[in-house]
Order: C-alpha cells, then sequence, then structure tokens
C-alpha cells in the first residue's frame, strides 16, 4: 500500500465521485431494489449523496479527514429516508471519529478506520458476511485494501456480484426466503460504488 | 396533568417512531387513549419522512424527543426497518437526542400502551421501559 498522505481535500474528492457514481448508477440501484426491496435505494442514496457534497464543500466545510466523514455519516442519517441512512451513516461516522483530528492520514491508518466503520455497521444491523447484505461487499472491500485502492474495489465488486445466490437474511429482502435469490443486494452493490469511488479519487 | 406531574416530578417521555406517520400518529392516539384520563406522560410521534412519504427521518425523531424531554428521560419505541436502525445509530453515535433517551425493545402498539400508561405513574426510564418489554409477553393464543 502507498505511503501517500489523505488530506481533507482528498476525503471531499472521494465523497464527490461517490455521489457522481450513485448518480450514474441510480437507475440500477432501484432496479435492484424493486426485485427484492421497496425500489427506492436509488434515489434515497441520491438524495443522501447530494446532502453529503452540501456539507463538505458549502460553507463551513470541515478541514479534516475524520470531520469530512463525520459530517458524511451525519447527513446520511438524516437524509436518506431509509435504512441505508443510518447503515451507511454509521459506517462513515465511525469511520470519522476513529480518524481523529488529524490533518492528514495515511492509507493504512484510512483502511483501520474503514475496518472499525464497517464493523460498527454489522453491530447496528446485526448481520455478518453471507447475509446478502453491504457486508458482502464492504468486509471483502476493506480487507483488500491493504493490497491498493484497487485491490479494495476489484474486491468489493466481486463480492456484490456474490451476493447474487444468496439467501437474504436481514431487512425487507429476508421476508422473501428464498425468492430474494438470483438478485444482486442494493446494498451491496451501492457499496462497491463507493469503493470504486475511491479507487477513483486514489488514481 | 398527572398527580406525578403536578407533584413536581419530572416524567419521562415517549416517543413512538414508525415508518410510517399515519401510524405513529395512531398509536400514539391509542396509546394516550388507553391511558385514560391518567395520561400525564408527554407522548410525541415521529412517522415517516417530512414530506409524509414512506421511512424514517432523524430530525422529526430528534424534534420529538426533544418536545417531550421533561429530564427524566426518552423513551424510544419503533416499528421495523429503517425506523429500528436510525434510533439505534442515533443513539450509538450521535449527539441529536436529549440526554437520557433510550431505545425500548418492545411490540410497538402494545408496548407503546404500557409505556404511556407507566410513564404517566410517574416510574422512572427503566421501570418504563421493562412494562413496555413485559408486552411482548401478552400471548394471543
Amino acid at each position: 500500500m502507498s505511503e501517500t498522505a489523505l488530506d481533507a481535500a482528498f476525503f471531499v474528492r472521494w465523497m464527490t465521485a461517490a455521489a457522481a457514481a450513485v448518480d450514474r448508477e441510480a437507475e440500477r440501484l432501484t432496479e435492484l431494489d424493486s426485485a427484492i426491496g421497496d425500489a427506492d435505494h436509488g434515489t434515497n442514496m441520491q438524495r443522501g449523496f447530494a446532502a453529503v457534497v452540501k456539507a463538505v464543500t458549502e460553507g463551513e466545510a470541515p478541514e479534516t479527514p475524520g470531520a469530512v466523514l463525520t459530517a458524511a455519516g451525519r447527513q446520511l442519517i438524516s437524509s436518506v429516508g431509509g435504512a441505508a441512512g443510518p447503515l451507511y451513516g454509521t459506517l462513515l461516522r465511525r469511520t470519522g471519529k476513529a480518524l481523529g483530528d488529524a490533518a492528514q492520514v495515511s492509507a493504512e491508518e484510512l483502511r483501520a478506520g474503514l475496518s472499525a466503520g464497517v464493523d460498527a455497521v454489522g453491530q447496528l444491523g446485526g448481520s455478518a458476511p453471507g447475509d446478502k447484505t453491504m457486508l458482502d461487499a464492504l468486509v471483502p472491500g476493506v480487507a483488500a485494501l491493504e493490497t491498493s485502492f484497487e485491490a479494495a474495489a476489484t474486491a468489493a465488486q466481486e463480492g456484490a456480484v456474490a451476493t447474487v445466490p444468496l439467501q437474504a437474511r436481514k431487512g425487507r429482502a429476508s421476508y422473501l426466503g428464498e425468492r430474494s435469490i438470483g438478485h444482486e443486494d442494493p446494498g451491496a452493490a451501492s457499496s462497491a460504488l463507493l469503493l470504486a469511488a475511491l479507487a477513483e479519487v486514489a488514481k | 396533568m398527572s398527580a406525578a406531574d403536578a407533584a413536581g416530578e419530572s416524567l419521562v417521555g415517549v416517543v413512538l417512531v414508525s415508518h410510517s406517520g399515519p401510524v405513529a400518529d395512531s398509536v400514539a392516539a391509542l396509546a394516550r387513549g388507553l391511558a385514560g384520563a391518567a395520561a400525564g406522560a408527554p407522548v410525541a410521534s415521529a412517522g415517516g419522512t417530512p414530506d409524509g412519504g414512506l421511512g424514517t427521518s432523524s430530525e422529526l425523531i430528534a424534534e420529538a424527543a426533544r418536545s417531550v424531554d421533561r429530564g427524566a428521560g426518552v423513551a424510544l419505541l419503533v416499528d421495523l426497518g429503517s425506523a429500528v436502525l436510525t434510533v439505534k445509530a442515533l443513539i450509538a453515535e450521535g449527539d441529536e437526542l436529549p440526554e437520557g433517551s433510550r431505545l425500548v425493545d418492545a411490540p410497538f402498539v402494545e408496548g407503546a400502551v404500557a409505556a404511556v400508561v407507566t410513564a404517566s405513574t410517574g416510574a422512572d426510564l427503566d421501570a418504563v421501559a421493562a412494562a413496555a418489554g413485559e408486552a411482548y409477553g401478552y400471548r394471543k393464543e
């Protein structure tokens, strides 16, 4: 993993790239969610990340990596409107807290912070990898950060695709039982977008 | 005004968080109605999104919690999905809710009635949470 120091501007670029990716893929996310959920994941994530970009770029924009992610998490909890809000909000907020108030963080510190964030998501949702949730993309993705940002994006994408044959054990999709098999989990798909955006800005 | 309130004791507040505005409002009305004249405990509902859609709003939840906070704690009852996760996330990570706010593990409708009745007697947050949780034990067959 590179020794690059990541500053607040890097994290603002990450959130901006994530918002753009969610915009681009909103239709696909909603389509995935209409198969096994309530068909609002794309629009919910669009609304949430639009609020994130506003919060980290306008007015008194946060000045440290930790503050950027904490502010982003707060926005997601308050503006997404669905379960993705508290889940992604907790991911970014806990990661931001782990980064503390350092002006710059290393890639390794970011990996450790995200790892704490992913643990918090599992705790909040009471879920584990294999339940057909965000964690199926986030856990392998964050683990692959040890290698590179690119490897993390690839692992997350593979993890998302690997949710297709799984039966959902959490959330609304779990009410469908075996009928949830054969569809990619929308939360895993959006988690892959988040790590793809990270790889994109790290290039 | 309940006897406890009149005696100057502060009452536990109850917040009802649902995926749907009408559900939260109706359960609040039901709990107040069934608690009858003794229903002195402050109750607020936080259902749906601010634009009236289905979902959960952390702003509505925080606003409701502040509105019923009398300093004795706030019991939050939730129905499902993002209502549960949002309150859990606010309690675990945030500073939006008043001090002494607690997510109460209870069935939404029955727990709301038990919580409002118990809170109206001047019981503390532990007792309100326990009464609401006990509603899980009322079997229906």
